[in-house]
């Protein structure tokens, strides 16, 4: 393989670091108009009317758009269209777009918003989960204030407990994430000709856009294409949310007839989209007196804000993953999402796990501490082996390298000469080791089965370049890059002459989003087919050139074909092939497409083999706190991943690194707070923090790579894991050097001093 | 209000209304858009350029307030296409992931390794430090910094020091 395992440089970088790579807001159109939202200014309300008289008479207005001038269907095409693209009869989170204003400079649109009149008469909202779940609570959302929920039955976990020799149970919470990509969401939508739409913008899932422009404006979909803008991080953040912009853009295009650009503002990026979900987990796992897991009771909320978005399958995967990556034949898991009246919570790295993962990873450290066995004993024992059955009764059957990434990472951290017990501490200045083993279902599982699937088109141009179209996007994450590998060693061409490009909806068909970890491994996968369907075809015309008579006999790798049988030296170059490709009349095009491994799901035992393949990690983070102030430094994470395979090493080690330092932020000190009236009080940067330099411990990556056989050269996925699992490895740590457990996140001072 | 002011060695003269921040004068009046707008609030440091020889956030200065400075932005970073170093190191090293804070934060450190060639990690840390980057952990930006000034030993990079 030339250039698979390779860390070649990144496609998109030489543009990047000069500044020309061009985001949403950096495009124009001749006689583009600009808009900008009215928001809710309160939690929960009934919405009476929008009086717009005076913002239309204002300089350079052409329109003020509320949900009455929605030409197609005005809800937001996710899973239960229950969000409107513009508030109607409710306004339902402080935040909430109530109406668009159009005009000629961003300015104008700006000042024309402070006045449109919203009338609404405030109702009292429920505000967190607790109040959401209480018995008397007000319905917002049917009638028992919940969008979905879900079951796990393994055995018989009731009886399990009663026969445990110990039982620990324990209560975990954990904050709001907000995704904090630095370009916020925008997109531009340009009305065409014969009622066309095209929407360019920054966005992971070109085709739920799609969907959503198409539903908006109430067009066929043949009239709609999406045009991905080069996007500046997502992390989840821009899986659901783009549909809510690009559809208000697209009604605004096609009222006015002009294209019309739509790019948040930070404090409104941070307000109206999406978010990670608050949760509440309820953990009572019973053990033998060794410590292993004989019964596992657990009750996972998560706060899905004022609509459904993606809360049903964020909720699933998270019920699935909610014991970790622990044996146990004996598990009852229930889990709620439930609406409250604040901002919709969406997908954001992780999708429903890190949650769990925090309690689950808590709840064991907890259990080692009073059993008094190494924490890294108790993962040992527990833990996934080839062979070992989920919670799901799925038995792994291959690529399980867990116990590898907790050899690897202990003996890179030293754990066994620096891990000491809590009790043994002293001093007013102490560090702490602490531990997470981590699994991940990649790709959409069984929940989400019928996404799971991606085209790709390939075509060997005349002069030997390649240009491939993908289904998924490039977000930051590298996508376009390794695809580029994969597709380079697939067909036999170099590196350099691949140019995956980025994602327009009138190049491949829907391929689902991109999320869930899958990109590598589906589009990598999809890559293999179309070339496996090409590189017959340049064999076959190859085989002339070198004066063979069979095809077998040709070799073709790294952009140069020779004969096999024959060391004579001659070599032809890729380039030369093509012309005799197209001199031949060959077809020069294929197209993969590829559907996942089969998964499955009973929806009411929750049993099944609920993903294709699963990624493993352990992190081990070593922490100094200092006992009188409370104040703590994570000094050094060690990471160890099995991803299956590589593609890129450095981009992998990419992943790790901001993935860990994301973990860590929502570790030690993001989180969004609300009044008690429900408003959002800290939507700016300057409020909601984010780790920087100053924050960022030594981050280790160690790859390790247990090939899945189905996987493009072994690969699984793997983009989410960093970040999932590193709140647990620092509660650990911080619990390892002082004693104190915190089990509602973000870890702070006051919490450690046990003042909060 | 007519301002003139150098941007990467060429002389701009423009007519400018007094509530426009640098930032969108330099994105929108000169077509500049390297320069990118993270927060407009002067926390993110996407908008830093270099202004007399010091790094600004572009979005908490008046465009009025540039009549008669210098100023250095991305585009003015590569010299008749070739990259700098600093460019080059943040290619090599895979600094650069989604892009968004890459032009600021080249200009951090640029601005560093003009008054301290041989920057510590530390230095680094502090040069950079107003520079937000949600994708990479910063690691490898620092080892471009580092190997921008000659310092990095390949495969042997700050996390494994």
């Amino acid at each position: 393989m030339p250039v698979v395992g390779k860390s070649v440089p990144r496609k998109d970088a030489w543009d990047k670091v000069q500044g020309k790579a061009r985001y949403v807001d950096d495009y124009s159109f001749s006689d583009i108009l600009y808009a900008t939202t009215v928001r809710s200014e309160l939690a929960y309300a009934r919405l009476n009317g929008i009086d717009t008289a005076r913002a239309l008479s204002m300089p350079g207005v052409k329109a003020v758009l509320t949900h009455v001038d929605v030409q197609g269907k005005n809800a937001v095409p996710l899973v239960f269209e229950d969000e409107p693209f513009l508030a109607q009869d409710y306004l339902r989170f402080h935040g909430e777009p109530v109406a668009l204003v159009i005009a000629e400079s961003y300015e104008e649109a700006l000042a024309a918003a402070a006045l449109v009149k919203v009338d609404a008469e405030p109702l009292k909202p429920v505000l967190s989960i607790r109040e959401a779940i209480a018995e008397n609570a007000p319905k917002i959302y049917k009638d028992d204030n919940c969008f979905s929920r879900y079951n796990i039955k393994k055995g018989d976990a009731e009886t399990a407990m009663k026969k445990a020799r110990h039982i620990f149970e324990r209560e975990y919470e954990t904050p709001y994430q907000e995704h904090a990509y630095l370009e916020t969401n925008g997109v531009i939508a340009v009305p065409g000709l014969e009622d066309s739409m095209a929407v360019y913008g920054t966005m992971q899932c070109p085709f739920y856009v799609h969907d959503a422009v198409a539903q908006a404006i109430g067009i066929d979909r043949n009239k709609v294409r999406i045009v991905q803008t080069t996007t500046g991080g997502g992390f989840g953040g821009k899986e659901d949310f783009p549909s809510v912009v690009a559809g208000q853009a697209a009604i605004a295009a096609k009222l006015t007839g002009r294209p019309v650009k739509l790019v948040y503002k930070r404090e409104e990026d941070i307000i109206a989209s999406s978010k990670r979900h608050p949760g509440l987990i309820k953990m009572k796992i019973g053990t033998d007196e060794r410590g292993k897991i004989v019964a596992a009771i657990i009750d996972y909320y998560i706060d899905g804000g004022a609509y459904s978005t993606l809360t049903p399958i964020v909720l699933w995967r998270g019920t699935v993953h909610a014991l970790g990556p622990y044996e146990c034949q004996d598990i009852l898991i229930k889990s709620y999402g439930v609406a409250t009246n604040k901002v919709p919570c969406g997908a954001y790295r992780g999708f429903g796990s890190p949650q769990v993962i925090f309690a689950g990873e808590s709840i064991i450290d907890e259990i080692a501490d009073e059993l008094k066995i190494d924490p890294l004993e108790i993962r040992r024992l527990n833990g996934y082996k080839v062979g070992s059955s989920t919670a799901t009764s799925q038995i792994i059957d291959q690529s399980c390298g867990l116990m590898e990434t907790i050899d690897r990472a202990a003996a890179k951290a030293d754990w066994k000469s620096k891990w000491q017990a809590p009790s043994s501490k002293k001093g007013s200045t102490r560090t702490g080791l602490g531990i997470s083993t981590v699994y991940y279902g990649v790709g959409l599982g069984a929940g989400g089965k019928h996404l799971d699937r991606v085209a790709t088109s390939m075509t060997i141009m005349k002069d030997g370049s390649v240009h491939c179209a993908i289904g998924n996007v490039e977000m930051g994450q590298g996508a376009r890059t390794v695809l580029a590998q994969i597709a380079a060693d697939a067909l036999g061409a170099s590196y350099e002459m691949v140019n995956v490009v980025e994602t327009d909806t009138a190049l491949v068909p829907d391929s689902g989003p991109t999320v869930a970890s899958r990109t590598t491994f589906m589009s990598g996968n999809s890559l293999m087919i179309a070339a496996a369907e090409l590189r017959p075809r340049l064999l076959h015309v190859a085989k002339d050139m070198l004066g063979e008579t069979r095809d077998e006999d040709v070799e073709l790798i790294d952009g140069w074909a020779f004969s096999k049988r024959n060391a004579n030296g001659q070599r032809i170059h890729f380039k030369e092939l093509a012309q005799k490709l197209y001199a031949y009349r060959l077809m020069p095009s294929a197209f993969g497409w590829y559907i996942a491994p089969d998964s499955s799901y009973d929806k009411d035992t929750g049993q099944g083999n609920a993903y294709f393949v699963y990624s493993y990690c352990t992190n081990i983070a070593e922490v100094e706190v200092d006992m009188e102030t409370g104040e703590f430094q994570v000094k050094r994470i060690t990471c160890a991943h099995d991803m299956g395979k590589a593609i890129n090493p450095q981009q992998v080690e990419g992943q790790i690194e901001g993935g860990t330092l994301q973990g860590m932020g929502y570790a030690t000190m993001e989180e969004i707070r609300h009044d008690a009236n429900g408003k959002m009080l800290n939507n700016a940067f300057a409020t909601y923090i984010l780790p920087t330099t100053e924050d960022t411990p030594v981050i280790d990556p160690i790859i390790v790579e247990h090939a899945y056989d189905r996987g493009p050269y072994g690969a699984k996925g793997f983009g989410e894991v960093p970040l999932m699992g590193i709140a647990p490895a620092i509660a650990n740590a911080v619990y390892n050097a002082t004693g104190k457990r915190i089990r509602i996140l973000p870890i702070k001072p006051e919490k450690i001093l046990g003042l909060e | 209000m007519k301002i003139s002011l150098k941007v990467n060695g060429k002389k701009y003269t423009r007519e400018v209304e007094t509530n426009k921040n640098l930032l969108h004068f330099i994105r929108e009046d000169l077509g500049l858009t390297g320069t990118k707008e993270g927060c407009g609030a002067g926390e993110c440091g996407a908008c830093t350029i270099i202004m007399n020889g010091k790094t600004v956030n572009s979005c908490l200065i008046l465009a009025v307030e540039a009549n008669g400075c210098e100023i250095e932005t991305i585009e003015g970073e590569a010299k008749n296409g070739k990259l700098s170093k600093l460019q080059k190191a943040f290619h090599e090293n895979h600094a650069v992931q989604c892009g968004f804070c890459t032009p600021g934060m080249i200009l951090s450190a640029r601005a560093l390794l003009e008054k301290n060639a041989k920057p510590t990690v530390e230095q680094i840390k502090e040069a950079i430090e107003g520079n937000f980057c949600r994708c990479t952990g910063y690691q490898q930006i620092i080892e471009a910094v580092q190997d921008a000034s000659g310092q990095l030993k390949k495969k042997e990079g700050l996390k494994r020091a």
